[in-house]
């Protein structure tokens, strides 16, 4: 018995150490300050008491369907022409809602046999369907269009994430939301500047080089009038940026839909100089990207080029040659924009745009006010709690308070070692893990003045109690760990910080108010005098 | 010390008082959530703009509205938020002026809008409402201290850090003149700064801002988050009781849920996110509650199987009655103190649960335990063979082991 006891008493106190471990390491001095900055460093604050800004980005999925469709549509027009199969028009109908479809209207029906094995042999990603006089669909496969929106949705978060790494912003999140499709969840602790980090992360700089077919010209309405009225059905009309010298002049520039080749081609970008020193941006392509980019200019010597960002025309050049992998922008720009420029360049190209669907930004000194605010309700509430078991069950109170601050140790341990991070209901969490350690100890005290007052002996009643309390114990803790674990599952952000703080609180309640309590009232027990009432 | 030693409070027979308590709050919160308040969902739920700002004198609440209404924004709730010496004021925008396309604009307009309202200092920025990367920006644009290389841009970062770090550690967020950052930040950068900076009284210092189709999915969410967990809870009590234990304790949180709900309707106080981690709490708390008296219900059921069971259950709550307060009484103090510390973020949170611990002990005693009762009654009167609903068998080999 005696011996068994002290092997239990080194458990709790090898216990207490592991989790004091948890909570500050091995510090670096004993010292109170010394003490702080150890916790500081393995209990990770969230944002909401760090401060920083938190946004929630749809990725547009749908862009990066509508850029394989168009692609697709290119490559189908490309083949065709070299098989000599006739047709009426391939179009897309809805390219914003359903960008996956493409319909191809009057193939020459002397020529549909072989139109239907192309399809199958080019466009192995679409289902073919047949319609009334010689139309076609083609449906890019519902595993295929998962697929593409899925990448999607990693490339962003890849580039979001390098871009934001460039930045210099410390233990930054940049993950994907669970709570609608195609979310991205993005934290950046002390950064309480959104428009900054925005314009860094939404400058989707999509690269791309495309033939130019017409321009400049001074409006909308001189390039309409230049084509007759009416653009070739793979021409789309952009914007220029100043090109040509004269600022304020705007430009605009007829252009091919499909690219030659675009910013996932890309290897790496550099801000340099050119030869009369003004900035530029040097880039060099991938392998792929510059087989396909000499096919191009290959096949257009003489003809334009145009560089794309973003949907607006950054430079129009003659092709002199063939070039494989080396290009250049130049343009007015300053250093820091031929610096951005080149770090969005080089941290990818988003796939598809995106849309920020919620903003939050914590100053500093607000989470440092709520901080103080929950850690002096905490300890407060403690307290009291602490004060009145004292008065209410005497000594046995002190055998509560033992526990109370046990838990607390582990509580925080356990958020030390998983890296778990502490959020503001995540301190309500604490204090209601409190409250319910008390509970604890209550049904057990209780019960035990119970089966005293049936004429129990102190060692029977402190048995008894134990048992009959155990049960309902943990009755009580498993509903509440069952409420906890679906908070965690179906809650996001704040909320489950609150249900992490919570489960490692019932957690550690299970092993004070049962375990720890228990052994402090045995060796009490074994002290007794037979027949000694007991203090509770 | 001891309270409440061999209470014998006839409790069912108080059942009808209950009865109309628990319809009365009930009804009260029902009528406000369909006729008066509706549920006032947060920003979280409902999307739109809320903007925290703190001001360097106290604010003039009028002055604001003025600027608001001048600036185009429909009806914008304007209060003060939070300790009076703190001079914060919230500016508050319904979802349907927070865009889809461009989410921070009612947020631009705000800042710009309240910019308006003070002395025009044309063509300089307010130091007061840009960030350290704006600062940066800026300082690498002039380079003040002709660093020109290559390693600019992170210097001048550690020096806008330096200023954002006094600015709110030190000043608490709002900066009365431009001046105040010598010796902070080198000469050369805080006269450089003086030149094209000025300051406003007052810091944007918290921005929330939820577009409607994040509203719709988290309330969507909460929604199912709460059902789950009561049909979690019921599957636990159908196995470790009986069904009918399951439905009483169930039915008894939906009470607490209800009423919770209710006041906050009747209260006109937002739910927010945290507030329904709150509920959920309350929750699993009222569920603690309930079992600790079933709990005792089961035991007594084997001990005195001639009683009647409404005297059983009597027994029991009576029982449990020092339990109950106790727990109640020490949670409701914690509680209470995080209402009355925890500052206003914690508020709305600490208020669902000052409610919640109340009713959640109340319907235990009050609602889930007589429901039992009622159950085995009306069984009685349908078949006339009146069985407890009692649960023995696994309950045996846990105490075996224990």
């Amino acid at each position: 018995m005696i011996k068994n006891q002290t092997i239990k008493v080194v458990i709790i106190i090898a216990v207490l150490i592991f989790f004091l471990f948890g909570i500050f390491g091995i510090p670096q001095s004993f010292t109170p300050a010394g003490l702080l900055a150890a916790m500081q460093q393995r209990i990770h604050l969230g944002l909401d008491l760090k401060g920083g800004t938190h946004l929630i980005l749809q990725v547009q999925v749908n862009d990066a369907i509508n850029a394989d469709s168009n692609r697709a549509v290119e490559r189908l027009k490309d083949d065709l022409k070299s098989k000599n199969i006739l047709y009426g028009e391939i179009v897309q109908p809805d390219q914003q809602n359903h960008p996956e479809i493409i319909n191809v209207n009057g193939v020459s029906p002397q020529s549909i046999a072989d139109f239907r094995s192309l399809v199958a042999d080019r466009l192995p990603d679409y289902d073919l369907t047949s319609g009334a006089n010689n139309s076609f669909t083609l449906i890019m496969r519902p595993s295929v269009v998962k697929d593409t929106k899925t990448k999607a949705q990693q490339q962003a978060i890849e580039t979001i994430r390098n871009r934001i790494d460039q930045l210099g912003v410390s233990e930054p999140v940049i993950q994907e939301h669970g709570l609608g499709d195609y979310q991205i969840l993005v934290q950046l602790p002390g950064v309480d500047d959104p428009a900054r980090v925005k314009e860094i992360m939404q400058s989707t700089a999509m690269l791309e080089i495309r033939q130019a077919i017409g321009g400049p010209y001074n409006s909308e309405q001189e390039a309409m009038q230049a084509n007759g009225g009416i653009l070739p059905a793979n021409a789309v009309l952009l914007k220029g940026k100043n090109i040509g010298g004269s600022n304020s002049q705007e430009s605009y520039w007829v252009v091919t839909r499909a690219s030659a080749v675009s910013g996932n081609d890309l290897r790496t970008a550099d801000a340099g100089r050119d030869e009369n020193g003004r900035p530029d941006v040097k880039f060099t392509l991938t392998g792929e990207g510059g087989r396909r980019f000499y096919a191009f200019t290959s096949a257009h010597v003489g003809e334009r080029l145009a560089v794309v960002l973003d949907n607006k025309v950054m430079e129009v050049a003659t092709i002199q040659e063939a070039i494989r992998d080396e290009g250049r922008i130049t343009g007015t720009f300053t250093e820091q924009q031929t610096q951005d420029l080149s770090l969005t360049l080089r941290s990818g190209a988003l796939p598809a745009g995106i849309k920020y669907l919620e903003e939050r930004t914590v100053g500093p000194s607000l989470g440092a006010d709520s901080i103080r605010a929950g850690v002096r309700a905490a300890i407060f509430g403690m307290v009291a709690v602490m004060v009145f078991m004292l008065i209410y069950y005497k000594f046995a109170g002190i055998n509560a308070d033992l526990g109370l601050f046990l838990n607390l140790v582990i509580l925080l341990g356990f958020l030390g070692f998983t890296s778990a991070t502490l959020t503001l209901p995540g301190i309500a969490g604490v204090i209601l893990t409190i409250g319910m350690g008390v509970d604890s100890n209550v049904l057990i005290f209780e019960r035990i003045r119970e089966e005293l007052r049936h004429g129990k002996t102190p060692p029977q009643a402190v048995d008894q109690g134990f048992k009959h309390a155990w049960i309902t114990i943990v009755d009580t803790h498993v509903t509440t760990i069952v409420s906890a674990i679906i908070l965690f599952l179906f809650g996001t952000g704040p909320v489950r910080g609150f249900a992490v703080t919570l489960s490692f609180g019932l957690a550690a309640n299970l092993f004070t108010s049962v375990f720890v309590s228990r052994v402090i009232f045995d060796s009490i027990l074994s002290r007794h005098q037979r027949g000694e009432a007991l203090s509770i | 010390m001891e309270f409440f030693r061999n209470s014998n409070i006839d409790f069912l027979g108080k059942k009808w008082y209950f009865l109309a308590f628990s319809l009365i709050f009930s009804i009260a919160g029902l009528l406000s959530i369909f006729f008066w308040h509706g549920i006032p969902f947060g920003v979280d739920f409902k999307g739109g703009t809320l903007v925290y700002v703190k001001f360097a004198n106290t604010p003039d609440l009028k002055a604001i509205r003025t600027d608001m209404d001048r600036a185009g924004l429909k009806d914008p709730k304007i209060q003060r938020y939070g300790e009076t010496y703190n001079n914060e004021v919230l500016v508050a925008l319904e979802q349907r002026e927070t865009s889809e396309a461009a989410l921070d604009q009612g947020k631009n307009t705000i800042i710009k809008a309240l910019q308006a309202g003070e002395q025009q200092q044309s063509g300089k920025m307010d130091l007061n409402n840009t960030g350290p990367s704006s600062i940066q920006q800026y300082l690498v644009s002039k380079d003040p201290l002709h660093l020109g290389g290559i390693d600019a841009s992170a210097r001048y970062l550690v020096v806008a850090q330096q200023i954002d770090d006094f600015r709110n550690k030190q000043r608490g967020g709002v900066l009365r003149s431009v001046d105040e950052l010598k010796g902070v930040a080198p000469p050369e950068v805080v006269s450089a700064m003086e030149q094209d900076f000025y300051t406003s009284n007052f810091a944007v210092r918290n921005v929330e801002i939820v577009g409607p189709q994040v509203g719709g999915q988290l309330r969507k969410q909460a929604l199912w988050a709460t059902l789950y967990s009561l049909g979690g809870m019921l599957v636990y009590l159908w196995f470790r009781f009986e069904l009918i234990y399951g439905v009483g304790a169930v039915v008894a949180c939906f009470h607490d849920t209800i009423i919770t709900i209710g006041f906050f309707s009747l209260l006109n106080r937002d739910i927010t996110l945290t507030v329904i981690a709150a509920i959920l709490t309350l929750i699993g708390y009222s569920m603690n509650d309930t079992i600790v008296v079933y709990d005792r219900i089961r035991e007594n059921i084997k001990l005195l199987r001639r009683d009647k069971l409404s005297d059983v259950v009597n027994k029991s709550i009576n029982q449990t009655l020092s339990r109950t307060i106790l727990t109640s009484g020490l949670t409701f103090l914690t509680v209470l103190s995080l209402y009355v510390f925890g500052g206003e973020v914690l508020r709305g949170f600490s208020l669902a649960l000052v409610i919640g611990i109340l009713i959640g002990t109340y319907s235990s005693i009050a609602v889930a335990a007589p429901m039992l009762v009622a159950y085995q009654e009306w069984r009685a009167s349908k078949t006339g063979r009146a069985t407890l609903p009692a649960a023995s068998a696994p309950r045996q080999k846990v105490k075996a082991k224990a």
